[in-house]
């Protein structure tokens, strides 16, 4: 808690106009950033309130049935899905960051950042890949088969993977880099000293990992448990596939085969309000905890050789999530692609497909993380309770499913095309059509609303790390926000930017639903064209974009972990 | 020059391309939930015939609610589906206009379109029936799917999939809404399996002895035999049999691909030709080849893997008058729980 918030804290005012210049004060801000965050979160808040507008037209009438039909099973299936997602994404993505992060063992440098290459699959690849590798005459029940010396698969067949298990199965080991990423960073950098005074202290490994570590990166698994829950709540692709009806699928099946977008409208802002409470409760368990170290010297935390059979064991954990989450998915693809080229040969408009996928990534990329950093800026200088609301508005586009937020965004974006027509109207000029529906605007747009939350996570959790006296230190010797934003706070802030910044990319680049509905025409993305293969009952041919989906994710992660390892080896040289 | 004029001359020219672009006529354009791919054929052709260019945008849900926010500025002319509750939706969002052309009225059947124009089938898929290659059936009807005998044997894709809501939508038409939940519960309780996957995962399942039933598409059984989707695809087709059901009084359930004309297209006259165009021998025969589909026309050639699943009897209801009970049939498939 700063200093102010205290003062505010202490400060009762009888008739509250106090209160309210306190709630706006932009005193250690500067207006401009101050107007700059309120405009964004407004724009952030743009499509929520068209949904709002939807909801709101509704009669209600199919509530009793949604009721009495729908939601029980909903709800029931949305519960087991997140709580098997959370329990595997917290028990994968903190101990592989705490078994690479507190020990050495052969291959830990690699696996440490070949732990992120399952954040390259959409879930909806991971699905498909596995419903075909599963399947009863699939390769790996008839090769099992054969070794048990049965004829049919009549006679023995492994459980179906469409099933609730197979959900939470594939979406966990798809999302628990989430998890990882940010706890890795904890455990690495921040809560070093801690843990090597405990190892001073002769404290037991498993005392260290569940009394100290565990607690320490509470914050981090918090932010990343949420966005993964978040991404598997809003999932589509692989729950319908894979037979699982979660809150999202009766969303979609409201809208469109009980033909009622307002009761959809409806749904999905319950489900914002399951996730908003969800959120706020884990916040308020952890109040009167916090994490900032007051240390001045963050050191690295030193690894422990892990030699023989617990150097094995170490690597095999490891090497598991992404056999499992990577390498069956990735190799699948490389089988179906190298048939398809032997098959049919490459189409040539992939390259100009892979360009379109590409920009759209980088502009979202880059913009997410400017404004990721102007509102955690924001809310840093000036800790009031408005630009706390901010951080937390802007980040609720994530917990909205991407068609349903793009139905959001279609009457917003018209409605300013519309204006825009008038005004050449009445200066005399011909109207000049749609400028941002159906173009690359309308989709970056969407592209940020969704994915800002995962760059403000990062964001938010890095800011947190800087001890406030550096901010102190540098007003007192009368350096201005603007230059305190950039000379201090952006580059303590980079591996919390980079990782941001990873993970918008690799989202932008896989996203599909609102892509599929607000893109122009003419205009394609690796993820479109893989839909449209997959409509046309051609998922094969799909293959190949699919693979590419997944290579131009690797980039990024293969450059974040250079970095990192680069950061890494400056850190622990003495 | 100063800044002024340059600026001046700047905005005169673009603006000046931008009318270009409003006026070049000779292009039309699509907005489908049809796959592009699919019908890329077609459009090729009528390209190379008329000279007019067709831009495509193809989405899968959100069609109708885009076109109606783009309103009057909207640059849609024709708007393509895959369903025809997804044809009658779009009519019923206001985002059709009425077209009155004696071409189209001629080629189509009038059960296959909306008695007002407001929307055309453009070809046909029949709802079959894949049965293991032990089980040969002369006939079968849908009612026999609720059959106690078939318990524990027939695979089928979601009940809320728009292809099953309009079978069973047929079914609220042809016998009413008890009966047809009677029918529902009958067929839940012989489901081998959940309900999901595609089409084409009924004739995998069958094949890997999951079930030795069960209901899919026509067009699946010639992408699937005809090896189009890959050799994999092509035995799971050749494990199957395939029977044409029927209702017990009536013909066989089909559902159409179609298109409309956007209300405020402002190519009309080339959404109108592209339409007329589609419905020519020579396009009907393309869209038998390219997806192994129905015509829509009596008459034009079918593939022959199709035409060996036998004569189709097309039933005599009206297709808009099955998709008016579409909201009904998803109602009933929640309340049997069919996909639980």
């Amino acid at each position: 808690m700063t200093t102010e918030s205290l003062a505010l804290a202490r400060t009762p005012h009888p008739w509250g106009v106090l209160r309210l210049r306190q709630y706006f004060s932009a005193r250690h801000l500067g207006v401009g950033w101050q107007v700059a965050s309120l405009a964004l979160v407004l724009a952030v808040l743009v499509p929520l309130q068209s949904l709002l507008g939807h909801a709101m037209r509704g009669s209600g009438e199919l509530w009793p049935h949604l009721l009495s039909y729908v939601l029980p099973q909903a709800l029931q299936d949305s519960a087991l899905l997140l709580l098997g997602v959370g329990v595997l994404v917290i028990a994968l993505g903190s101990s592989l960051a705490w078994l690479v992060s507190a020990y050495d063992f052969v291959g830990r440098r690699e696996l440490s950042w070949a732990l992120l290459l399952p954040l390259a699959i959409p879930s909806y690849i991971i699905a498909f890949a596995y419903l075909d590798l599963w399947h009863p005459v699939g390769i790996l029940q008839s090769s099992l088969r054969t070794l048990l010396g049965f004829d049919s698969p009549r006679d023995f067949k492994l459980p179906d993977i469409r099933s609730m298990w197979g959900c939470i199965l594939l979406l966990g080991l798809v999302l628990y880099p989430y998890v990882y990423l940010p706890v890795r960073a904890v455990f690495s950098m921040q809560a070093g000293n801690l843990i090597e005074a405990a190892r001073t202290l002769q404290a037991g490994p498993q005392r260290i990992f569940f009394g100290l570590a565990l607690p320490l990166a509470r914050p981090a698994i918090a932010v990343g448990t949420s966005l993964a829950l978040m991404e598997a709540l809003n999932d589509l692709g692989a729950s319908e596939f894979l037979g699982v009806r979660t809150l999202t699928v009766s969303i979609y099946s409201t809208w469109l085969n009980r033909s009622n977008l307002p009761g959809a409208a409806q749904i999905a802002l319950l489900m914002l309000c399951i996730v908003l409470a969800l959120i706020s409760i884990e916040r308020w368990a952890r109040r009167h905890q916090r994490y900032t170290l007051a240390t001045r010297r963050m050191q690295p935390l030193a690894r422990r050789r892990l030699t023989g059979w617990r150097g094995v064991l170490a690597l095999t954990y490891c090497s598991l999530p992404i056999t499992l989450g990577f390498v069956m998915p990735a190799g699948y693809l490389v089988g179906e692609t190298y048939k398809r080229l032997r098959f049919s040969g490459l189409e040539s408009s992939l390259l100009s497909e892979l360009l379109n996928t590409l920009q759209l990534a980088t502009a979202t990329t880059l913009l997410a993380a400017l404004l990721a950093f102007l509102l955690s800026f924001a809310q840093r200088m000036a800790r009031t309770p408005l630009n706390r609301q901010i951080l937390r508005c802007a980040s609720l586009g994530y917990a909205i499913p991407g068609t349903v937020l793009a139905i959001g965004l279609l009457g917003p974006l018209a409605q300013f095309d519309a204006w825009i027509n008038r005004l050449f109207e009445l200066s005399g000029h011909a109207p000049i059509g749609l400028l941002l529906s159906g173009s690359s605007v309308a989709l970056i747009y969407a592209y940020l609303v969704r994915f800002l939350a995962i760059a403000n996570g990062s964001l938010e959790a890095g800011f947190s790390q800087l001890p406030t006296s550096l901010d102190d230190a540098a007003r007192t010797l009368g350096s201005s926000p603007t230059r305190l934003a950039w000379r201090i706070h952006l580059p303590l802030c980079r591996p919390a930017l980079l990782s941001a910044m990873l993970l918008v990319f690799v989202d932008s680049m896989k996203e599909l639903p609102a892509t599929l509905l607000l893109r122009p025409m003419n205009f394609e993305t690796l993820a479109t064209h893989l839909y449209g293969e997959a409509a046309r009952g051609t998922y094969e041919s799909g293959a190949i974009a699919a693979l590419l989906i997944v290579l131009a994710g690797l980039l990024p992660i293969i450059a974040l972990s250079r970095l990192a390892e680069r950061r890494d080896s400056h850190g622990s040289s003495p | 020059m100063t800044r002024t004029t340059l600026f001046r001359r700047l905005t005169l020219s673009s603006l000046g391309l931008l009318l270009l672009g409003a006026v070049q006529a000779s292009e039309v354009n699509l907005y489908t939930t049809r796959e592009a791919g699919l019908i890329k054929p077609l459009l090729d052709a009528y390209t190379s015939k008329t000279g007019i260019k067709v831009n495509t945008v193809f989405m899968k849900d959100g069609l109708p609610e885009r076109v109606a926010a783009e309103g009057k500025q909207s640059p849609a002319d024709l708007l393509m589906a895959v369903d025809v509750n997804a044809l009658v939706e779009l009519s019923e969002k206001n985002v059709t206009q009425a077209i009155k052309s004696p071409a189209l009225e001629a080629a189509i059947p009038a059960n296959l379109r909306d008695a007002g124009g407001h929307w055309f089938a453009l070809s046909v898929r029949a709802r079959t029936l894949y049965t293991a290659k032990n089980i040969t059936l002369s006939s079968f009807t849908y009612e026999d799917l609720a059959d106690p005998k078939y318990k524990g044997k027939i695979c089928i894709r979601a009940g809320q999939h728009a292809y099953n809501t309009a079978l069973i939508a047929h079914i609220i038409a042809k016998d009413g809404e008890a009966k047809a939940e009677q029918w529902l519960r009958g067929l839940k309780a012989n489901l081998a399996r959940k309900p999901g996957g595609g089409d084409r995962d009924v004739a995998r399942d069958i094949m890997a002895g999951i079930c030795d039933i069960g209901l899919g598409n026509s067009y699946y059984v010639g992408l699937m035999r005809s090896g189009a989707g890959g050799p994999e695809q092509q035995k799971w087709g050749d494990a199957i049999n395939v029977v044409l059901p029927s209702f017990a009084k009536g013909g066989t359930h089909v559902n159409v691909s179609g298109a409309a004309v956007a209300k405020y297209a402002p190519n009309k006259d080339n959404a109108v030709k592209l339409l007329e165009f589609l419905v020519s021998d020579e396009a009907q025969a393309l869209y038998a080849k390219a997806n192994f589909e129905y015509p829509v026309k009596k008459g034009a050639a079918l593939d022959p893997i199709i035409a060996k699943l036998g004569t189709l009897n097309i039933d005599s209801l009206q297709l808009g008058d099955i998709a008016k009970y579409r909201k009904a049939a998803s109602l009933l498939v929640d309340k049997v729980g069919f996909d639980n």
